[in-house]
């Protein structure tokens, strides 16, 4: 198996901790992995991108090449579109629809929308509403990454191990309501894509 | 016995040196590097052998302390991004002068594309006058078994051994294969050399011959190391000489197997004879680096009459920036157009609508509520000028508070506004933060002291270095006490909590030592809300 993912957000949205957690799985899976991050400036209230590589395979790059990517996974969705040019042809976008405005200039979100909407293959909705039904709104990132799950190619029991462990530290309770944010996102994922 | 860990470059290099048998890790906070201390300062058996990983106050001060665990016969590494270098320039060039007793790694992590640095300087540069060995790790893995390989090197050439780091390889994670167990840490033992530790002009002479002469044993360690190697292709229009992560790149483009010749180097000095047979194995020579044309200058010389030489120098690749598996395939595909195919991929077109979001000061950060009393205060000075410095804080530059109008290096925000009053402008105003104060702001200060230069000094005193995660600030608790010490007038040393509450008494007081004609020191002070929650958390828990 190989996927190349690109993880995009805002700083401080928490896309790092969904890097973790399938750095972890693809480790227990016994798979060859590469995730490059940018630390420092960026983190403060910027756009940050995590480029994900997980293969059967060894892996050359720590960065994706544009128009290779088996995936976008974006808590923004004005993120989502920035890296659209790393996108291959039959990739998928799986983004929260939530805008997270802290610029003077964000663009109208009925563009984004249809922007989002000219893509082939998209996973979008409000992970913020999901993630505050099922537990807490700061585990909307858990919401996207059980909607990304069904295409990642690693078993979702694999992943749900994976949350345990980097959560580990934090109790049963937390443990307990990002695994409910995870399911409750894989569930309406599948729905919408039919998968 | 080994086991698989998954580990940031950073952390691999440090894991390795702890594995090694390190003693002491010294460094200053800087991105890419941050995480190689801070891997040292979380890790058991570091912290169960006492292992030193306390912050120090610079660069220079870290590699001097490193200089002298390696005095001592013990292995000590210092790490530091790649502009720390030149405030460790001094130490560094002068410690393959000294040479080492046990071995020592001096770690620099370069930052092309400026992710979050003020220059894209190379630090092969820095290694290639001071004579020492550089390892450039390709790969985690290498980052790992350089280390334990580097002291081995320091301690057989008894020179330090540079370690190239670059943020691509210092922030990726990947599985790494470590030994279980660490051995043991050498024992106290004094150099057999005592007079090449003084460097007087009578020992020197004779030790920098000696240097001169060992530089060709450096050279014949990288012709035979591991980490170098010649993979010969059948194809001969170009052959390829890749270095550290670029060679992840070369790979990315030939996932089976490179037709060209292809020489992947991460030991330098460069290997001559390795570099000679890729020149007979082909008919032109692509050179692919990292950072700034360090082996294509070395390769075309002054005359750049001999091998034809292709890279960044004639535009085949981007001269700024960062290689990517993209910029890297493109220049593959102009040297051997009918690969293009191959090569380069269908890439959609940007998305027209997307803006860009620059990172910002936090909500409830207290340089916000120093930059508007700030700003508040100087509309009505239009004269006036305000020199920032490296941290958080230089993003006071950016919109809403556009209010800094210098940023250069650690520390040059108060000997920039004394050399502008100096000049006669008034008022002249540095803001620097505490970290950046303790790190090169101190001697500044003392400058303005003596003369009693009429300049407002700024100390935003978040309590941590910021900009890099958080880390323990050397002037924590001492700040006033020290511009006290260095005789500043304590009439004129100031301190207000930097709250929105005293919006009103923070523009008084900073209205206050403008208009006076001489030194003042205003430490304006509140936590940085980063680390105030993650310590409220803590506390909770």
């Amino acid at each position: 198996m190989k996927s190349d993912i690109i993880l995009a957000g805002v700083g401080g949205q928490g896309i790092l901790s969904i890097a973790t957690i399938l750095g972890a799985a693809a480790l227990a899976d016994n798979l060859h992995l590469k995730q490059a991050e940018v630390h420092g400036m960026s983190q403060r209230g910027g756009d940050v991108m995590s480029c994900l590589r997980i293969s059967s395979s060894p892996i050359s790059s720590d960065l994706i090449p544009r128009g290779k990517a088996d995936m976008i996974v974006s808590l923004e969705p004005m993120e989502a579109l920035r890296y659209i040019q790393w996108l291959k042809p039959e990739g998928w976008v799986v983004t929260n629809t939530t805008p997270f405005v802290n610029i003077p200039d964000y663009p109208e979100e009925q563009e984004i929308m249809d922007a989002l909407g000219a893509c082939e293959r998209t996973v979008a909705f409000d992970m913020d509403t999901v993630a505050k039904d099922v537990a807490t709104v700061r585990a909307s990132n858990m919401v996207l990454l059980g909607a990304a799950a069904p295409f990642v190619g690693i078993p979702y029991e694999k992943i749900e191990d994976g949350i345990r462990t980097v959560f580990q530290s934090k109790g049963e309770k937390v443990i307990e309501s990002n695994l409910a944010a995870f399911r409750a996102g894989l569930a309406r994922s599948r729905a919408v894509s039919s998968i | 016995m080994s086991t698989r860990k998954l580990l940031l470059g950073d952390e691999a290099l440090a894991l390795g040196a702890i594995n090694a048998g390190l003693s002491g890790a010294y460094a200053y906070p800087g991105t890419p590097s941050t995480e190689i201390l801070e891997y040292v300062q979380s890790n058991a058996v570091a912290r169960e052998r006492e292992i030193h990983s306390h912050w120090s106050s610079n660069e220079k001060t870290a590699l001097e302390e490193a200089l002298g665990m390696s005095f001592c016969g013990k292995r000590s590494m210092v790490s530091m991004k790649h502009v720390g270098l030149n405030v460790a320039a001094d130490p560094f060039v002068n410690s393959s002068m000294t040479g080492t007793n046990g071995g020592m790694l001096v770690i620099s992590a370069d930052d092309p594309s400026m992710h979050s640095s003020q220059n894209e300087q190379d630090s092969r540069f820095y290694a290639d006058f001071a004579i020492m060995p550089i390892l450039e790790p390709s790969t985690q893995q290498e980052a790992y078994d350089m280390a334990s390989y580097g002291f081995e090197l320091s301690e057989r050439l008894k020179v330090p051994v540079m370690v190239r780091m670059v943020t691509r390889l210092a922030h990726s994670r990947s599985v790494v294969e470590v030994a279980e167990h660490a051995v043991p840490e050498n024992r106290l033992r004094f150099p057999d050399n005592p007079r090449q530790w003084v460097l007087m002009p009578g020992n020197s002479r004779v030790r920098y011959r000696q240097l001169l002469e060992d530089r060709k044993r450096m050279e014949e360690e990288a012709e035979h190391s591991s980490f170098n190697s010649l993979a010969l292709g059948n194809d001969r229009r170009i052959g390829i000489l890749v270095s550290g992560i670029a060679a992840n790149y070369i790979n990315e483009c030939f996932p089976d197997g490179s037709p060209f010749t292809v020489l992947k180097i991460s030991q330098y000095p460069l290997p001559v004879n390795l570099v000679s047979r890729l020149a007979d194995a082909c008919d032109e020579i692509f050179v692919v680096e990292e950072g700034q044309p360090v082996i294509e200058r070395a390769m075309r010389g002054l005359l750049d009459r001999g091998l034809k030489v292709r890279g960044k120098l004639d535009g085949v690749l981007p001269l700024t920036g960062e290689l990517t598996p993209d910029n890297v395939a493109a220049g593959l595909a102009r040297l051997v157009p009918d690969m293009a195919g191959k090569l380069l991929a269908e890439i959609p077109d940007p998305s027209r609508i997307v803006v860009s979001r620059p990172p910002a000061l936090c909500q409830g950060c207290g340089h916000r509520d120093v930059y508007a009393a700030l700003n508040a205060v100087l509309d009505a000075s239009p004269t006036a000028k305000v020199f920032g410095d490296i941290g958080c804080y230089t993003l006071g530059w950016l919109a809403p508070f556009n209010a800094i109008d210098t940023c250069v290096d650690m520390g040059a925000s108060i000997t920039m506004a004394k050399g502008a009053a100096d000049a006669g402008l008034r008022p002249a105003v540095a803001i620097i933060g505490d970290s950046t104060f303790t790190h090169s702001g101190m001697t500044g200060l003392l400058d303005a002291v003596n003369e009693n230069t009429p300049m407002t000094v700024i100390i935003s005193d978040n309590l941590t270095t910021g900009m890099t995660g958080g880390q323990d600030s050397q002037g924590t608790g001492k700040l006033e006490d020290i511009c006290l010490g260095l005789g500043a007038d304590a009439a004129h040393v100031r301190t207000i909590d930097s709250l929105p509450k005293n919006f009103e008494d923070m523009k008084a007081l900073f209205a206050e030592e403008f208009a006076y004609e001489g030194l003042s020191v205003i430490v304006s002070r509140r936590e940085c809300i980063q680390t105030a929650r993650r310590h409220a958390k803590g506390k909770k828990q």
